[in-house]
């Protein structure tokens, strides 16, 4: 059973827009309203037939693989099944056509479901307060990291340093890097936090830990709350990375693990769709001792009107105009009523146990280096398949010729030839088996065959050095590159 | 919880007895023992307790609503939503293997395609989150360009704007310095502008058309008053399809919103921020980039490139830590585009200054009022002075079923009983004639 992406020969949209002169051409003295020296003298952009620009999307779309296509393993991401109710309610006029700066009495449905979505996820995260602003994972951590700056500065503090392990995500470094803290890389021991090593690291010029947990190997810190102690006797702030979520709802939570600050990727463990690189929604959760720093306005309810409170004096500011994504809020709040306590439970038990599941037969054939038990996700060493010559890249090429997303790969970078795989709770017994037996077969698979992957996919492998090289990032740059050859 | 025969059997094949021991590596000492939330929901419950909760909100279709600021609504032709809901591409994780995603990836490079025409920049990333966070971005690359440890920003910029941005250069110990508008146009102040381009300063951002409406006559004086400091421009990238693009007036930055592209207001958010600049400052820009390149077959596509400039590569040496964007509404905006066309956006645009005059010349007309306050080209938006307080005009209206414009005292004291209005092309005549009624009942 293989799969075959269709392969449409989609000409960009500009091409041969220059050569079909369009409709009623460029007209000038269209706007002639304003004055004539505002006006540009042309713009390159092509007239199309409705009918054509629907063919040319839908041709294109079906040259890329979501999660309604198929298994989409991909580590960290969480990509689980989007409820399709979930898109719909957002594309209700109630939805769709409200304003920002509407008078607060004519959006009070909206500001209703944004509290009352703080408050889930108070629960969900253990913690007190919400905001709902940041627009993805790495802006709620931007905004978080922001909340340890502020929090301090109050107490007339200057700490330099945010610590975090090398297994952190890529985002944590560079969201401390950007409120202006110096980073410091803690190595793993046996894929955990190493405690002791931590212990001679902290000290009066850490502000915060960066921590997810599940870790990104998808092993449990459980020595968390010797972390937490560690960190708090600093005087520093324990920050939870919320893309792993998906593994501990209603099992524990950042707050009872003493993390002071947490943020949740919506579109992961809320299950709102990707949309292909956003928008996703990245809100942040803080324990009492941080709530008057959050973002301005804040949603407060009196018992019978939701009004906006902006005088908060100590708050940080504004992370993003306005009130956040709120069409990805809507997705998420729909998702939580829909699966209730029991659900979002249900749904980590199940994410670990097909987890665990695929892990149990695959480490045979690949490596599991730290031990056995794993969260919602786990990494694999493809170090056995280097004897073959071949590698972690060919092996997940190969499985996109199957159907399959490719899982993460080499990352974490502490294990050589990492392939991280999640394959969520979404998907049954049935799909996981099929999916552990194709990466089987292609183990045993001739090499050539790997290294030569993908084949059945719209494209072959690219060439990603030549697109560095050429630096053609619109269709401009392509006609002035190609006339200068010509 | 009751587990499935398929849970049951995947347990007995792992030899283990209940899902619980796979939690068995959560210390008792951190358990919570569930959730306290609500049993779930069938879907026909949740749809109908969502819309009653919801249907509380005043919708601009059902009446008339006169915000802007930042947040338009323009009309979006049933073609776009058909192809942008293709589940391959709302479903899809960032493109991170090219070979199953060239659909997205040739979007987004489509998209980068438009916005790169419309605003005459070399190169134009495939999304920020929002304009606001773009500013902030703009900022820190400012400094990267020019270096320095200030940046001056305009005046006659949105508060949300400011606000970000300020947060934005404080992570980095850049001060923010204002720089004023001229009282009558409402333009740039180059007198003020000169005089605070002090050492130090990396930069300077404005808008054209600026938050206030007034569209920028000036730009090639800014430019040569900034010498080679950054000139960072802000657009409404719908006002581009007739206005002389910024890439023209010498920017080295454009930041704007392509919001106003087929995605509908949904309360500010999503949104989704441009962000482009000249080729030699590339490496210095954050976001994702899509390039072009060719298969193993020599087929034209697509993938991201020059990712050594972001996170998950160079950790916190990164240009920025944005990972997730807003890349569904940039395919948005570019079905948007391919489907009304260089005509059809041009007369839509077209439209939005033809409404503007109207609106601007009727409200004028009344007594007490004042439209537009400053003496200066206008694309869709504009400053009304009203006799009466702002606030006052505003529960007024209201309370007649309209929502009037921005109120701008609060964050803007000098334009005293000032309120910021917008027009598209989605008011009819009708809509006009309502707000009339009840400016001339007031006078």
């Amino acid at each position: 059973m293989r799969y075959h992406q269709a392969v449409h020969e989609v000409p960009v949209i500009f091409e041969g827009c220059e050569k079909a002169p369009a409709e009623g051409g460029f007209d000038p003295t269209v706007g002639g309203a304003l004055p004539r020296e505002l006006l540009r003298s042309e713009l390159n952009l092509p007239d199309l037939a409705e009918r054509d620009v629907v063919k040319h999307f839908t041709n294109l779309s079906q040259m890329n693989f979501g999660v309604d296509n198929g298994l989409y393993p991909l580590g960290s991401c969480t990509m689980k099944y989007n409820p399709k109710i979930c898109d719909e309610v957002v594309s209700w006029s109630s939805v769709t056509d409200i304003h920002p700066l509407q008078d607060p009495s004519t959006i009070q449905g909206a500001l209703k479901l944004m509290y009352e979505l703080e408050r889930m996820l108070c629960e969900i995260g253990g913690v007190d307060a919400v905001t709902l602003q940041p627009a993805a994972g790495a802006h709620g951590e931007y905004t978080g990291i922001h909340l340890v700056k502020a929090y301090h500065e109050a107490k007339g503090e200057t700490r330099k340093e945010i610590v975090l392990p090398d297994t952190a995500h890529g985002t944590n470094p560079a969201s401390a890097a950007m409120v202006g803290y110096d980073v410091l890389e803690l190595p793993s021991k046996e894929g955990c936090v190493d405690v002791e090593a931590l212990k001679s690291a902290v000290s009066k010029d850490t502000a915060a830990f960066m921590l997810t947990n599940p870790n990104t190997l998808g092993i449990f810190e459980k020595d968390v709350i010797e972390i937490a102690g560690i960190v708090h006797d600093a005087g520093a702030l324990l920050y939870y990375d919320g893309a792993n979520l998906n593994a501990i709802m209603g099992k524990t939570s950042p707050g009872k693990m003493n993390f002071d600050i947490v943020h949740f990727n919506l579109h992961k463990t809320f299950a709102t769709p990707h949309g292909g690189g956003g928008p996703g929604a990245g809100p942040v959760g803080v324990k009492s001792s941080l709530q008057d720093f959050l973002p301005v306005p804040m949603i407060v309810f009196d018992g019978q009107k939701y009004s906006l409170d902006s005088s908060r004096p100590k708050s940080i500011g504004k992370v993003r105009a306005f009130f956040g994504n709120f069409a990805v809020m809507v997705r998420a709040y729909a998702y939580i009523k829909m699966q209730g306590g029991e659900g979002l439970q249900a749904a980590s038990e199940n994410a670990v146990l097909n987890s665990n599941y695929i892990k149990e037969k695959l480490k045979g054939d690949l490596e599991l280096p730290y031990g056995n038990l794993r969260k919602h996700e786990f990494v694999l060493s493809g170090k056995p398949l280097k004897s073959k010559g071949v590698r972690t890249l060919d092996f997940g090429k190969r499985l996109l010729d199957y159907g399959y997303h490719a899982p993460t790969v080499y990352f974490p970078i502490i294990v050589d030839e990492a392939i991280m795989i999640e394959p969520t709770e979404t998907e049954t017994k049935e799909t996981l088996d099929r999916f552990i037996e194709v990466c089987k077969a292609i183990i045993a698979e001739d090499p050539e065959l790997l290294k030569a992957a993908p084949q059945n996919t719209a494209r072959r492998r690219l060439d990603e050095a030549k697109a560095a090289r050429d630096m053609i990032f619109s269709w401009k740059a392509f006609e002035k590159k190609s006339a200068g050859k010509a | 919880m009751e587990l499935s025969k398929c849970s049951l059997e995947m347990l007995r094949e792992m030899g283990l007895r209940s899902v619980e021991e796979l939690f068995a590596d959560v210390p008792k000492e951190i358990r919570t023992g569930g959730l306290k939330l609500p049993e779930g929901m069938s879907e026909l419950e949740l749809r109908r307790e969502l819309g009653t909760m919801l249907s509380s909100n005043r919708t601009s279709s059902a009446r008339p609503c006169f915000l802007g600021a930042g947040v338009y609504n323009h009309f979006i032709p049933a073609a776009v939503k058909a192809v942008v809901s293709r589940s391959e591409f709302v479903t899809a994780y960032t493109p991170y293997q090219p070979e199953i995603s060239q659909g997205m990836l040739q979007s987004l490079f489509e998209y980068q395609s438009y916005m790169a025409e419309l605003t005459a920049m070399d190169v134009v990333n495939c999304s920020m989150y929002d304009a606001s966070t773009a500013l902030g971005e703009a900022v820190l690359m400012a400094n990267r360009i020019s270096g320095g440890d200030k940046f001056l920003i305009s005046r006659a910029v949105s508060p949300e704007k400011k606000a970000v941005a300020a947060l934005y250069a404080r992570g980095a110990d850049i001060k923010i310095i204002e720089v004023a508008y001229e009282p009558t146009t409402g333009l740039v102040d180059l007198s003020d502008l000169k005089s605070r381009l002090t050492e130090g300063v990396s930069g300077f951002y404005f808008e054209t058309p600026n938050f206030l409406g007034p569209i920028e006559t000036r730009c090639s004086e800014i430019r040569e008053v900034l010498g080679n400091r950054t000139m960072v421009v802000g657009v409404n990238p719908m006002a581009l399809a007739l206005l002389k693009p910024p890439g023209e007036m010498g920017a080295d930055i454009v930041i704007g919103d392509a919001q106003v592209f087929g995605t509908p207001m949904n309360l500010g958010g999503p949104m989704i921020g441009i962000f482009g600049c000249k080729s030699d400052h590339v490496r210095k820009m954050p976001g994702r980039l899509i390039g072009m390149t060719t298969d193993l077959e020599g087929r034209r596509s697509f993938c991201m490139t020059l990712q050594t400039r972001e996170q998950h590569i160079r950790r916190s040496k990164a240009t920025s830590n944005i990972c997730t964007n807003e890349a569904l509404l940039a395919v948005t905006a570019a079905a948007y585009l391919a489907v009304v066309g260089r005509s059809g956006l041009r007369q839509i645009a077209a439209k939005n200054v033809e409404n503007m005059k109207s609106l601007t010349s009727r409200i004028g007309a009344v007594k007490g009022f004042k439209a537009p306050h400053f003496k200066a080209p206008h694309f869709n938006e504009f400053v009304v002075k009203s006799d009466i307080p702002a606030a006052r005009l505003h529960d007024e209206l209201l309370m007649r079923g309209i929502q009037g414009g921005w109120v701008l005292e609060g964050a803007f004291p000098e334009l005293k009983h000032g309120t910021l209005y917008a027009t598209t092309e989605m008011h009819t005549r009708q809509d006009h004639d309502r707000l009339l009624t009840v400016l001339e009942a007031l006078r």
